[in-house]
């Protein structure tokens, strides 16, 4: 079992070679920010980086990691929470329970560095990640303010306006 | 969600207790720190810090610890109440903390706290007069020790964001610096104060940003499910995938040498638990164990078979009537037109995203879970009932909850099956995880219905006559059969009451019926976000399309002519069409389809804008609400809570539980599709507030989302949809 290197510091871990990088990083680790969800690759509450392109770490198994590679999870995405996305989310408050919103984030993290002004569609197409709060409506619109396509308070930036009346 | 509390819960209610100072050890007991709002009360206050009342705790660094009693799911419960705290308060928001506080507590002060559960859209609407007022006497209190240490009146005192000041002599003080002597005084009679007017808000009301999103961004919200204690050992169960069914026998011979494995146990009838070191050796000596079930008496039940007893309460003279004005039947029968219509919703699951999960530690004199409950109060009862401590030897910590939507209020499933493992393990804290697939396999579906509808309608095209007869499974009969009176089970009418005030039809006519036939199953029942309003709201909104159509009039215009004497929900439907722009021209190949209903004491209305492709490809592109819930506390997250029933709506159009072999067919995602970003409409909110009374805010708008939806695609294809899901017309959600 190679040495596994999470958020740049190297883990020994010794488990049987089946086990999926997600127990590992759970479990092993002790990281609990990269969430349980399904187990079979499907709503993506697992995401992290690998080498910086985001994978479902439930359906991993830890003996396909090559040594040398690099694994990022939502509690090294940033020191202090200040990546871009990080501070758009917290912006207009993305999260309800905030279960699904590692992976969220992990997934939208991946889609900006490769495409630094994501369309509707672009975010459509990377982001299939599953939230049964419902936060989608905020997610899109805080992946424009993360790629600076939009601006906090912006009309467009949420589009859920609030007549007090 | 009305009733559906335990159980269990008014014998914990009448008992008295001394004070358990030990109450809230558990917290400490952990040995890490836990982040704010997840701790118990007493851990998180200091020593040095100062309980003013059992609202507020101040410390010397002005620090503003506001207890919270209900649970938090993601509807923004803890904030509000915050919020709400905070106003009479007059504290500065920015040194606004929460602390969570535990059942034990609640139970040690006599239910100082009042009613924890978190349910039926109430965590606001039922305890925003006593938390206000626990906030005012605090200030109260604060301000009179500023007065009796200065030796002035304490009406010469002014204060603002925690500052007391004494324009006659220029001095101030700050609340952090008086709390301790605030702490010591009487506190004033709440019955007599008076609190602000809601116009007047300055904190509350205001669409502040969220206390507990920090957390959720960078992984160190902790949940119960990441939950890490010295010595803790990690279970995984399987029930019997029949309802009915037993657990017959497994082979633990085959698993038990598994690495970490520490034991293979029948838990009760129907359920064997596998124990390990860590959760996935759990899990994968589960897959591998051998196990026979005896399927019982419903193996061979299937949808189909569900389908025809449900149609069967469509005709049945076993119903009874809730609404029985004039003779509908005899209006329809002799009017210029008529239109009959059966529509059907099927089973569908709560699927909350953090799987059903506890951690359980039992010590010779001292039961505790951590769980992430929407009744934390009826978890220490069946804490204390399973596990045969007396409740003042039980302690129930809440962990936010990763998604409850109702799964997890009455129903202590969890805690009996907890607390079972970890009686094999006494003093070792057992964390048992549900997997995915036993999450959709036992849960407790919203119930199927489906719903007989007849009309008649005049040469004038007014309406003659509406008859409507819900066929369908009961919550009540499955979860609390007392709440049903002489046979009648009117809950399963939500929305289609007579009555104001809490579901209130939004029509009224000379010859109107409204009928229940109960038709149950072997399927577990409970309430599920917006509950009964949910098929009703389908039934009832999309026939009124149908009959407006048979009228030749416009669907907005025929309600409005229904309306007349329900101002409130004719109010918030106008709001809707007005904002949605109804009646304006919209892009080629895009219909609009409109709502109204009520529910959780709320007024809602939606207006869904829709496409639908020559290959059945439906487009939702924008969804307008307006909700009138009286006042509001944060509206951008009402706007919040109104953007996720969209989504929790329309997954119903794509998946549903059905059944085969007398089990649940849709074991994981992959098979019950839930609604991604690619799908989520644009939504708009416009709130008419008429601020004379307090209604519900996450559970409301639901059930406007699906019936505007399928109102759009009527306009769009010319063809009513009468079934869900969307595939069973041939249609896809794109």
């Amino acid at each position: 079992m190679p040495q596994l290197n999470i958020n740049g510091r190297s883990h020994d871990v010794n488990v049987e070679p089946d086990t999926p990088l997600l127990w590992v990083i759970r479990e092993q680790v002790g990281l609990t920010g990269t969430k349980y969800g399904c187990g079979v690759a499907q709503c993506g509450a697992c995401s992290v980086h690998l080498n910086g392109e985001v994978v479902r770490s439930c359906a991993l198994q830890v003996s396909a990691i090559k040594a040398g590679d690099r694994i990022t999870t939502i509690e090294g995405l940033s020191k202090d929470s200040s990546h871009p996305v990080q501070k758009a989310w917290a912006a207009i408050d993305v999260p309800q329970c905030g279960y699904c919103q590692s992976g969220q984030i992990m997934a939208a993290a991946a889609l900006l560095a490769k495409k630094s002004k994501p369309t509707d569609k672009d975010i459509d197409e990377a982001m299939s990640n599953i939230c049964r709060c419902g936060t989608y409506h905020r997610i899109r619109a805080a992946v424009h303010i993360a790629a600076g396509n939009t601006k906090v308070g912006s009309a467009d930036a949420l589009t859920s306006d609030q007549q007090n009346a | 969600m009305k009733n559906t509390i335990s159980a269990e819960l008014p014998k914990i209610s009448r008992r008295k207790f001394l004070v358990v100072s030990a109450a809230a050890g558990g917290g400490l007991a952990l040995g890490f720190n836990l982040p704010f709002g997840v701790g118990s009360a007493a851990a998180q206050s200091a020593a040095e810090a100062a309980e003013v009342n059992i609202w507020v705790v101040v410390k010397p660094d002005d620090t503003c610890m506001i207890r919270i009693a209900r649970a938090e799911m993601g509807q923004g419960t803890l904030t509000g109440l915050a919020q709400l705290v905070a106003e009479e308060l007059e504290c500065d928001w920015n040194k606004v903390r929460t602390e969570q506080i535990t059942a034990g507590q609640n139970l040690a002060r006599k239910r100082a706290w009042g009613d924890m559960s978190t349910a039926g859209s109430r965590g606001i609407r039922t305890s925003h007069d006593y938390v206000r007022r626990g906030g005012a006497a605090a200030r109260m209190m604060l301000m009179q020790a500023a007065a009796n240490e200065w030796n002035v009146p304490v009406t010469d005192l002014q204060v603002a964001n925690g500052v007391i000041s004494h324009a006659g002599s220029g001095r101030s003080t700050t609340y952090g610096k008086v709390a301790a002597a605030a702490a010591k005084l009487t506190p004033p009679d709440p019955k007599g104060i008076k609190l602000k007017d809601v116009r007047n808000w300055k904190i509350a009301g205001k669409p502040l940003r969220r206390l507990d999103t920090a957390d959720k961004l960078n992984g160190q919200k902790i949940y119960a499910i990441d939950l890490k204690m010295p010595g803790m050992l990690h279970a995984t169960v399987k029930n019997c995938p029949v309802f009915g069914g037993k657990l017959a026998s497994f082979d633990d011979s085959k698993v038990k040498g598994m690495p970490g494995v520490k034991g293979v146990m029948k838990i009760n009838d129907t359920t064997v638990a596998v124990v390990a070191d860590t959760w996935w050796r759990a899990k994968k000596a589960m897959d591998a164990l051998p196990i026979v079930w005896d399927e019982g008496p419903h193996a061979k039940v299937n949808s189909a078979s569900i389908a025809e007893h449900l149609k069967s309460g469509l005709t049945s003279n076993d119903a009874f009537a809730d609404i029985d004005t004039g003779d509908a039947p005899k209006a329809i029968a002799a009017a210029a037109k008529k239109i009959e219509a059966v529509y059907s919703v099927p089973f569908t699951s709560h699927t909350p995203m953090e799987p059903m999960n506890c951690t359980v530690k039992l010590s010779p004199d001292k039961a505790e879970i951590w769980i992430p409950s929407q009744s934390l109060e009826a978890s220490l009862a069946a804490l204390s009932s399973a596990s045969g401590q007396p409740l003042e030897k039980c302690e129930a910590y809440v962990m936010d909850l990763g998604g409850g939507f109702g799964r997890r209020i009455g129903n202590q499933d969890v805690v009996r099956q907890g607390v079972a493992i970890a009686k094999a393990f006494p003093g070792v804290p057992v964390k048992m995880v549900w997997t995915r697939e036993e999450d959709q396999a036992h849960d407790f579906y919203r119930p199927i219905a489906q719903c007989r509808l007849s009309a008649g309608v005049d040469e004038k095209g007014n309406l003659a006559g509406l008859h409507l007869r819900v066929s369908g499974q009961s919550i009540n009969a499955f979860a609390n059969p007392a709440a049903i009176k002489d046979g009648k089970d009117r809950r399963q009418l939500q929305g289609l009451w007579p009555e104001p005030h809490d579901a209130q039809i939004g029509y009224t006519h000379a010859n109107l019926r409204t009928e229940y036939a109960m038709r149950n199953t072997h399927l577990p029942v409970g309430p599920w976000r917006g509950v009964n309003t949910n098929q009703n709201g389908i039934f009832l909104e999309c026939f009124m399309d149908e009959v407006a159509k048979l009228a030749n009039r416009d669907p907005l215009e025929f309600r409005r002519s229904l309306m007349s004497e329900r101002p409130k929900h004719l109010a918030v439907l106008n709001a809707a069409a007005e904002k949605a722009g109804w009646g304006k021209p919209l892009p080629k190949g895009v219909h609009r389809g409109i709502a109204q209903f009520m529910g959780y004491a709320s007024y809602s209305a939606a207006v869904a804008e829709v496409s639908v492709s020559a290959k059945g490809e439906v487009k939702v592109h924008r969804c307008v609400f307006a909700l009138d819930c009286g006042n509001v506390v944060n509206p951008d997250q009402t706007a919040a809570q109104i953007e996720g029933s969209v989504a929790y709506g329309m997954t119903t159009l794509l998946s549903e539980i059905s059944v085969a072999n007398g089990r649940v067919v849709e074991t994981n995602f992959h098979n019950f599709r839930v609604m991604k970003i690619a799908e989520m409409p644009k939504v708009e909110v416009v709130l008419p507030l008429t601020h004379d009374f307090w209604g519900g805010v996450g559970e409301p708008t639901i059930c406007v989302v699906v019936p505007a939806i399928l109102n759009a695609i009527h306009a769009a294809t010319g063809k009513p949809v009468r079934s869900l899901p969307l595939s069973k017309q041939g249609l896809t959600l794109v």
